[in-house]
């Protein structure tokens, strides 16, 4: 890797109030601002539908934004088309031109950045390696393998050394054991190459996989921007909660507050948690299913309503008196049987309160 | 590593437009070369200061035209923004100016100045009389005019249209001027022309006159005299629209949805318009129950009855175009049938629909777009109809023959032709418009099979029968009927001595040897080889033009796309005889003289056959990924580079199609024609109709006969390289590769 000709020119992204409309009637995007940090790896992540697409586009300049500026580096870039932005792209579809060979494929972008032939092609071939398919160079792009089409895209967007390197759901296309595989490969060479780039996904898991922050999208509008960690152990509100991992919203009651931690109460079950500068009074909690504890001790009073073995564990869906849970348990051995009444407590950390929702 | 375009300083595109304006000013000649477009007699001829062949700065710098001498503005103008950049704030408003100025200078004076001086009394009384002339416009001033044209759009590029992308601005702009040029304004002169008095004037009520003549709208034939050409053209286009629309669904429907074997063979069948002749279907309908056809005597013969002309008029018309027009319903409608979603019609079996119910109530509502369409298909086709009418026509006048004798007849009244074809311009883009505003953009849409695996039901027995009977004879007799025309080829003379013979055969395409090597000594030569190099000309053209407004149209948006879709399209709903009306009134004298020459042929060719080009290559790019150009772009290239190393590659089969394509209709067009050719320029179907009306048939058919040949040959040729073919005349259904 080392030895690679290929080094990254990472350059910083910058959103300034932009935003994308449709017509008179659809907002793709509604005032949007957020920075992406040279180097980083950040994750658009949100429901079809939310705008993440659109804002890829837009920093590839495919779409031109209605108002607002777009920075890449320190220049201003939103009139600029795609063409003359220093950005390049790994398609959903991958779109390999079908009647070039993979090592044209590859140089085709260099060809068009002033770079003579042997050194294009000396280029592509590095870039290749790169990627693992050295000695692939004459085949035609339908001779490959679905993963190994996705690795050439990959390496003709990468040859270009470009400021930002854009992803649109590069894995959708994968079955899930090769999602793994190619997902640590591309965050293998960003990491290696300190490239900034930006990756579009409606998978929370490999969001967090990849990433060194997350912008959560909801209604073409930003829900939250954090690290993996950040976004799983403190939602901003219950869309990130439950759209990040699974989430069951309790309805609880703030007993008290003190200093940082709040006490609260689910039925007649007391628990302490950080309190996230909500004031005493009704609220709302997230507790993920993994941390929801079945028959230990002190909990609040429920019904298994269903119980269903996947193999690794069991699923439970509960009923409580406030409404239904859903829980999972390591312990297949000695299931609970639909029907039995169970005390449900919680694990010690984990669970949180979410704030009220912001008015949208 | 890349340069954006914004920031720099040097455009080639600029400097080799500009370089362009100055060679057509400066070193090519003005007007027009009489010799034709292809003759560079006058490189030895006195050029460069001869007055005929002179550049525009010669013909000044000889003090003669000096109303050429303020192009020299918009000429220098732009050599100031050489070298800076295109952010520039002069950059764009300067190009624009210059290009505008200088183009609708040149529009100015060239529709001011004619042949005798001013052409408007209005101006002659403002500047005096000129005491010069001009004639049309030659290699320099078309070269200078498309200088002007695309600096003009590189400085709107400039502004910021479109991203700034040049290359798509000019390409529109580009387009926007032919078809502007060679569609409306033509047409617009027609117009014009319906409202000249006799007397050279105009007035409304020369027009008003014209328009209710009884030729046009007469009611005679409901107590047995005439009727209007109008009502009968009608008449019959709804009759031929309403059978072809019929048999074709009946074929389309044994072809999909019955066992029958030899689908391939009836499929081929498709290909039979194109490469025959308009009128030859015509031709052998004579030779089969005309007043000495086979037919005729032998039912003559056998109850001793007096043979009649009864083919001649409606009947006739009507079966030569329902032979001819049933296999363009029948491609239409084979897309339509097959593009029925199976699971539909599985999903209503299992509802417990029987499937006389299936097809009742599920297929047909889901083909009835597809109905419409191929009856608008037919109408419209039967309308523009030129050849059959005028070889079987007799006293039944439709349009399309009106407007040829008021042109070509002792009459000449371009004034009456002019009403005439708006008539039936007025009848086939009604047709044209009922068919976007019904069928919208759904007619483009090509059948995805996403996940569909099912299978297509037979059809219901109370259903097969009928259609397997009026298919099976309907084919017998299209089949009797080109039989017809090779057997009536060798006939010495068709119903008086009907001894085998090569004679027609020989005196159309004889070879003989003399001193000077080969010598085509045929009659037909002459015609053959005119017709196969306007037709080759005109193809590439064609295709180039076509595919380069198919991507503008697939592949970005602009504002006014739609109104410029539908001026790319409209001039398939013109019929050709109003092409050709239109033409001869437009272009007989300056800025833009062409009749007469080759020229026109091709240009007329390119209009007419563009909207074909322009589906398929709709067709074939909307099976391209979107992404793969994105994916371009974003790696550096720019539009043109894109559309050039990406999509042109990916189209190839596409472009193949359009080629041959629009090469062999070119062969086979009449109505058009038959106004634009010339001593010079004779084309293989003028010729033949000339034979015909000699009643000279066995030449005529034989030249059709080879014609045919030649074209089937051509079709089976793309057909090896390409796969498959999908060639249709004017059908919707253009399936792309």
């Amino acid at each position: 890797m080392a030895d690679t000709q290929i080094t990254g020119k990472a350059a910083p992204v910058a959103f300034r109030d932009v935003t994308k409309a449709y017509g008179k009637e659809v907002t793709a995007v509604d005032n949007v601002s957020f920075d992406v940090e040279a180097g980083k790896l950040v994750t658009l992540l949100g429901p079809s539908g939310c705008g993440k697409t659109t804002m890829l586009r837009m920093i590839a300049g495919l779409e031109m934004v209605t108002a607002g500026t777009i920075l890449i580096g320190d220049k201003d870039v939103t009139k600029l088309p795609a063409t003359d932005r220093d950005v390049s792209m790994v398609f959903q579809s991958y779109a390999l031109f079908p009647h070039m060979s993979v090592l044209e494929n590859v140089a085709y972008g260099l060809g068009f950045s002033g770079f003579p032939k042997p050194e294009a092609h000396a280029r592509a071939h590095a870039g290749l390696e790169l990627v693992g398919l050295k000695g692939y160079d004459a085949r035609l792009p339908s001779e490959l393998s679905g993963g190994q089409q996705q690795r050439v895209a990959v390496a003709r967007a990468l040859v270009l050394e470009p400021q930002v390197l854009l992803f649109d759901e590069p894995l959708s296309n994968l079955d899930a054991k090769l999602r793994r595989q190619v997902r640590e490969d591309i965050r293998g060479i960003q990491q290696d190459l300190g490239l900034t780039v930006v990756y579009v996904t409606h998978d929370q898991e490999e969001a967090l996989a990849v990433s060194d922050e997350i912008v959560v999208m909801r209604n073409a509008q930003i829900a939250q921007i954090g690290t993996p960690r950040q976004l799983y152990d403190a939602p901003a509100d219950a869309f990130v909660a439950d759209f990040i991992g699974e989430a069951n919203l309790i309805p609880c009651e703030i007993l008290s507050v003190d200093g940082d931690t709040a006490e609260i109460a689910v039925d007649s079950y007391r628990y302490h948690l950080p309190s996230r500068g909500l004031p005493p009074g009704p609220s709302k909690m997230a507790v993920r299913p993994s941390r929801i504890v079945l028959n230990a001790g002190d909990g609040f009073d429920a019904t298994i309503a269903k119980a269903t073995y996947v193999g690794v564990r069991m699923e439970y869906s509960i009923k409580a008196s406030f409404g239904s849970l859903f829980a999972v348990h390591d312990d297949v051995q000695n299931p609970l049987d639909e029907g039995s009444a169970v005390k449900v407590s919680f694990k010690e950390i984990g669970p949180v309160l979410i704030p009220p929702d912001r008015p949208t | 590593m890349r340069i954006a375009a914004s920031e720099r300083t040097t455009h080639p595109v600029l400097i080799f437009w500009i370089a362009a304006g100055w060679v057509g000013y400066c070193l090519l000649p003005w007007y027009g070369v009489e010799d034709g477009f292809f003759s560079f007699q006058w490189l030895i001829d006195g050029y460069p200061f001869d007055e005929d062949y002179a550049p525009a700065a010669f013909l000044i710098a000889q003090g003669e035209k000096l109303w050429l001498a303020p192009l020299l503005l918009p000429l220098l103008a732009p050599l100031v923004m050489l070298g800076r950049r295109k952010t520039d704030p002069l950059y764009a408003p300067v190009l624009i100016i210059a290009g505008a100025a200088g183009f609708a200078w040149l529009i100015a004076q060239g529709f001011g100045i004619g042949i005798r001086g001013f052409n408007y009394a209005w101006l002659t009384a403002l500047f005096g009389d000129l005491g010069d002339r001009q004639f049309g416009m030659g290699y320099g001033a078309m070269l200078l005019a498309s200088s002007f044209l695309f600096l003009l759009t590189q400085g709107i590029a400039a502004r910021g249209a479109i991203n700034g992308d040049v290359f798509v601005v000019s390409a529109i702009g580009g387009v926007i001027v032919i078809v502007a040029t060679f569609v409306f304004f033509p047409i617009a002169r027609m117009l014009i022309a319906a409202f000249i008095t006799d007397d050279g004037g105009y007035a409304i009520g020369a027009f008003f006159s014209k328009f209710f003549d009884d030729r046009l709208w007469g009611l005679g034939c409901f107590w047995g005299a005439r009727c209007g050409a109008a009502l009968n053209s009608l008449f019959l286009a709804l009759c031929v629209a309403t059978l072809t629309t019929c048999l074709g669904l009946t074929f389309a429907l044994v072809v999909t949805r019955s066992g029958f074997r030899y689908n391939r063979a009836l499929r081929a069948l498709t290909v039979l318009p194109i490469i025959t002749p308009p009128f030859v279907i015509g031709l052998a309908l004579i030779l089969l129950f005309g007043l000495s056809g086979t037919v005729t005597t032998f039912v003559a013969d056998l109850f001793g009855t007096q043979p009649t002309r009864w083919l001649y008029g409606l009947p006739g018309i009507m079966i030569a175009q329902t032979l001819a027009y049933t296999p363009i319903a029948f491609l239409v409608l084979i897309g339509v049938v097959e593009g029925v979603s199976p699971s539909m019609e599985e999903a209503a079996q299992t509802l417990r629909a029987n499937r006389w119910q299936t097809f009742k109530t599920v297929s047909l509502p889901l083909m009835r777009p597809g109905l419409a369409n191929a009856f608008l298909l037919g109408f419209i086709e039967s309308m523009a109809d030129f050849g059959n009418p005028l070889v079987l026509g007799g006293n039944y006048d439709v349009l399309s023959t009106e407007i040829f004798f008021a042109i070509v007849g002792a009459q000449y009244d371009q004034g009456r032709a002019a009403v005439f074809a708006i008539v039936l311009l007025f009848f086939t883009l009604s047709a044209f418009f009922a068919q976007r505003r019904w069928l919208g953009k759904k007619s483009y849409t090509t059948v995805t099979g996403k996940g569909d695996s099912g299978v297509h039901p037979l059809m219901p027995r109370r259903l097969a029968w009928p259609v397997f009977a009026i298919a099976g004879i309907w084919g017998t007799f299209t089949i009797i009927v080109y039989g017809m025309i090779v057997y009536g080829s060798f006939v010495e003379l068709w119903g008086v001595n009907n001894n085998l013979t090569f004679k027609h055969y020989i005196t159309a395409f004889s070879v003989g040897l003399n001193e000077h090597g080969l010598h085509w000594s045929g009659s037909a030569w002459d015609s053959f080889f005119t017709t196969v190099f306007i037709a080759a000309t005109a193809a590439p053209l064609t295709a180039a033009v076509g595919l380069t407004t198919a991507y503008l149209l697939t592949r970005q948006s602009f504002t006014g796309k739609d109104s410029f879709e539908f001026g790319t399209m409209l001039s398939f709903a013109i019929p050709g005889t109003v092409i050709g009306v239109s033409y001869i009134l437009a272009f007989n004298v300056p800025p833009i003289e062409i009749t007469g020459t080759g020229i026109i042929l091709v240009v007329s060719f390119i209009f007419r056959n563009m909207p074909v080009g322009v589906r398929a290559g709709i067709a074939s790019m909307s099976q391209l990924d979107k992404s793969l150009d994105e994916s371009s772009l974003t790696l550096g290239a720019n539009s043109w580079q894109t559309f050039r190393k990406v999509i042109l590659p990916l189209l190839r089969p596409a472009i193949l199609a359009a080629l041959v394509f629009s090469f062999v209709r070119a062969m086979t067009a009449i109505s058009a024609v038959i106004f634009l050719v010339s001593a010079e320029y004779n084309m293989a179907t003028s010729y033949i109709i000339g034979r015909v009306e000699n009643n000279d048939y066995g030449l005529a058919i034989a030249y059709s006969t080879t014609l045919i040949f030649v074209m089937l040959s051509v079709v089976a040729f793309l057909q090896f390289i390409v796969g498959r073919t999908q060639i249709g005349r004017r059908t919707q259904f253009v399936t792309g590769r």
